[in-house]
């Protein structure tokens, strides 16, 4: 009676499955409307596309899932491929170093915004809107207001390596795999899991909720900066308004995939699948002619309808436990 | 003869329980009449009826000979019904005179006259004492007792004919209080009728034309209040008094695990000092609002001490306790008050919830959670405290009240310590569950564990404890080992800080800052 049930199991299962059968869908859909759509050279495109928003959105689950917000990454990945772009071209920095550096300044804006948000207890959605504006500013700051061409070296991520992706979606998916294990499978997952599910009783069971609300900023800090890095890669050049907007596709993309923006519930996998259909959806009203409004005007749409089913579908689910006790 | 001012004949109404029983009481025009019981006596009860925030089941109520039945606090406002909530209602981030005014707003055309706003607000301040308050000062700037004094202004600007008074001094000084008492007799020679609920029986005797005694819901007599001693009332209170019966349990108390000493922390805990020894029961009893619950807060970590100190084991040098987690580490578990929003994370597992502080021990390679052994864990103490749900995956929000509450003592028996504080563990659970967690703690304890229980309820703990341990006012009034208690001293000792106004260093702090 105890035992954990097969039905336990298929709704774990469940949700991932409902996320691939919708994607599937966008997919049969825009094919359907467009020949040309449905081939491997669009697959490996819109692989190559979303390794950015993908390592930023798997970092801003767990923000979501501990009860946080964090709207300064689309301005950090800015900030980050600026610093980038000056290291390459003007400093003559190998490679490597520019990422490391690249890496650190997202980190280090991470840090920052857990430091003060949960250090000091200021709300993280206020902190974060401060930190859109500081590292926007900076990023005009270090390139001048210029885009500069970097070419060379930086873009050998972004070229297809096998079956048409590059070794940059392939870091993103392991980035996703990972961030997934993290959260299923480790006590540092639980107590994220825990802290937004109720943050008072996780600290009256002896767990100091601070350290790790503090990491889940930092950690999202560090994948903006390997996502400034995918991004500048694709690029070619190190563009200071690099990223506007980002945080809200990340949201979206977020949310779409079933995490609570209460917290204490979500999922990096899903999270992924998030970014795949808001990236199909664009690819494919792009392949159909519609214009940039109408784009605009539909992903909103499948925002909100991806949301209320998502709530609607777990009411229903609820129910139906109640019936069968 | 005329009709009393307030008449309630035979008033019933239960929740789980009867709360309320065949209930009956008069309040004539210009009388101030206390109520006075233990914990759950219904006293609570009887003035959330007459003001409308709940309703009897049975008998009926009489305003001025005719029939009142509120249905809403604005119903008994209006039938000039006015309680002053124990509780505060300040919106910290208003302005006193609207908070004053907040549900009759002076306005045109929907905007706010502040203009005289600001003049009745002067007007209602100037009768409580607080004339030096500007109304458009902050509220939250006030202190608690201003901020109780607030609160009666507002009731008393409302023209009522029914004033009830929950507690209205707890959080008052010496010249509050007496500038509340002047405010009383006045609206006395008005013609006000006053129901003054109190712990405190020095106030009650000075300010009561009579005196109510409520036990278990009943009535249990009405007395004129210079003509009875307080020993009678504490006596009528308790009702049969239960004598000592529970036998030696042949546990004997080893060395001494716990000592704090002059603990204080917030409003509630004045001065507490007392020691746990491993292998006993020790039960913490007083009234509502003694500081008991937050004394447990204190030594736990999870509210800031003010002063004192925790010592654990034959340690010299006291815990520096920054938090839960430093008193966990120390071997310190605490079972809070309120389950749902202190304990549990309702919306996730059995098995989540009940490994939440044991996750190192389902770890391998530091830090990847092996399931399975967690499953295993959350089945067997299911079966061990024989929790009920459906499997380990079923989220919390679904079990019974019993369920899970076991399921938050699971979580701490899993991980085990030497000193176990349990706030009202029994509270709000079944028969069945309550005689499973009687057992847990004789087991803690016949393993060497110190255990400390607060409980409301004088039975359970004079059945259960080794030792009882009394708090009232902020400070332990009293120590009963095996054997010497009855419920009559217990009770007696509960209210036995509250016979005389304690010196109120606490508050001083707060009076300052609201002067500046």
């Amino acid at each position: 009676m105890l035992r954990q049930t097969t039905a336990d199991r298929y709704k774990r299962y469940g949700e991932y499955g409902a996320m691939v059968v919708i994607w599937v869908g966008l997919l049969l859909f825009f094919g359907a409307l467009s020949t040309g759509f449905l081939t491997a050279r669009t697959l490996g495109t819109l692989a190559n596309r979303i390794p950015a928003l993908a390592v930023v959105s798997a970092g801003m689950t767990l923000v979501l899932i501990v009860g946080g917000i964090d709207l300064s990454v689309g301005s950090v990945l800015g900030l980050c491929g600026a610093v980038l772009g000056v290291a390459l071209v003007n400093w003559h920095w190998p490679l490597w170093a520019g990422g490391l550096l690249c890496l650190g300044i997202g980190l280090l804006a991470g840090v920052l915004n857990g430091w003060v948000s949960v250090g000091l207890g200021v709300p993280s959605f206020i902190v974060t809107l401060g930190m859109l504006e500081i590292a926007r500013g900076l990023a005009y700051l270090t390139t001048q207001s210029q885009t500069k061409y970097i070419g060379g070296p930086v873009e050998g991520l972004s070229r297809p390596v096998f079956l048409g992706f590059s070794s940059a979606f392939f870091i993103a998916a392991a980035v996703v795999v990972a961030g997934q294990v993290v959260l299923a499978r480790t006590v540092f997952g639980r107590h994220l899991i825990a802290i937004g599910a109720n943050e008072q009783a996780v600290r009256l069971a002896g767990i100091n909720p601070r350290p790790p609300k503090i990491a889940v900023f930092a950690l999202l800090g560090l994948l903006t900066g390997l996502g400034a890095v995918f991004y500048t890669s694709r690029l070619g050049s190190s563009d200071p308004n690099a990223g506007i907007g980002l945080e809200l596709s990340a949201i979206a993309a977020v949310v779409i995939g079933g995490t609570s923006l209460m917290g204490g519930r979500g999922s990096v996998l899903n999270s992924f699948f998030g970014v795949l259909i808001i990236a199909t959806l664009e690819a494919g009203l792009a392949q159909v002619g519609a214009t940039e409004p109408t784009k605009r005007v539909t992903t909103g749409l499948v925002i909100v309808v991806a949301v209320v089913l998502d709530a609607w579908r777990r009411s229903m689910t609820r129910a139906s436990f109640a019936n069968r006790l | 003869m005329p009709p009393p001012l307030l008449q309630a004949r035979n008033l019933s109404k239960s929740y789980s329980v009867p709360v309320l029983t065949d209930f009956s009481f008069d309040l004539e025009g210009g009388e101030v009449h206390a109520l006075i019981g233990s914990n759950g006596a219904g006293k609570s009860t009887f003035a959330r009826i007459l003001c409308g925030l709940t309703r009897a089941e049975g008998g009926r109520l009489r305003l001025r000979g005719a029939v009142y039945a509120p249905r809403s606090k604005r119903d008994a406002e209006q039938a000039g019904v006015v309680m002053v909530l124990q509780e505060l209602n300040v919106i910290g981030s208003m302005s006193v005179a609207e908070n004053l005014f907040l549900n009759r707003l002076p306005r045109r055309a929907g905007f706010i006259r502040f203009a005289a706003l600001h003049e009745r607000a002067r007007r209602a301040l100037a009768r409580v004492g607080l004339s030096a308050l500007e109304p458009a000062g902050a509220a939250g700037r006030l202190g608690v007792g201003q901020q109780q004094l607030l609160e009666i202004a507002g009731a008393l600007d409302q023209h009522c004919r029914v004033l009830i008074l929950d507690e209205p001094t707890a959080a008052l000084t010496e010249p509050e209080t007496e500038r509340l008492f002047e405010n009383i007799r006045r609206l006395q020679t008005e013609g006000v009728g006053v129901i003054y609920i109190s712990h405190r029986m020095d106030e009650i005797r000075r300010i009561a034309g009579r005196i109510t005694v409520l036990r278990d819901g009943r009535g249990v007599a009405t007395h004129g209040s210079g003509k009875v001693s307080v020993a009678d009332l504490i006596r009528e209170m308790v009702g049969h008094d239960l004598p000592e019966t529970k036998p030696a349990d042949g546990r004997a108390a080893g060395e001494t695990v716990l000592r704090v000493r002059h603990l204080r922390a917030g409003r509630r805990v004045r001065d507490v000092s007392f020691e746990l020894r491993s292998g006993e029961i020790a039960g913490l009893a007083g009234l509502i609002g003694s500081g008991r619950t937050e004394t447990l807060r204190a030594v736990f970590g999870a509210d800031p001490k003010e002063g004192g100190e925790v010592y654990v084991g034959g340690d010299v040098r006291p815990l520096a306790i920054d938090g839960p987690a430093d008193a966990v580490r120390a071997g310190i578990g605490m079972l809070p008050e309120d389950r749902k929003q202190d304990g549990l994370l309702l919306a996730l597992s059995v098995r989540v919830n009940l490994t939440l502080s044991t996750l190192g021990r389902h770890a391998r390679f530091g830090g990847w959670l092996d399931a399975e052994s967690e499953s295993q864990t959350a089945r067997d103490f299911c079966r061990r405290l024989a929790v009920q749900c459906a499997s380990v995956e079923q989220p919390v929000r679904e079990l019974s009240g019993g369920n899970q509450q076991k399921i938050v003592i699971a979580r701490w028996l899993a991980r085990e310590g030497r000193v176990w504080l349990f706030d009202e563990p029994t509270r709000g659970i079944d028969v069945a569950a309550k005689d499973k967690v009687y057992q847990v703690l004789r087991d803690l304890a016949a393993e060497g564990k110190a255990v400390l229980v607060v409980s409301s309820e004088l039975p359970e703990l004079m059945a259960l404890c080794d030792r009882i341990l009394v708090m009232s006012a902020g400070r332990i009034a009293a120590d009963f080992p095996h054997g010497q208690w009855t419920q009559e001293k217990l009770t007696a000792a509960a209210f036995s800080g509250y016979l005389e106004r304690q010196p109120q260093a606490a508050f001083s702090k707060e009076t300052e800052r609201s002067s500046e």
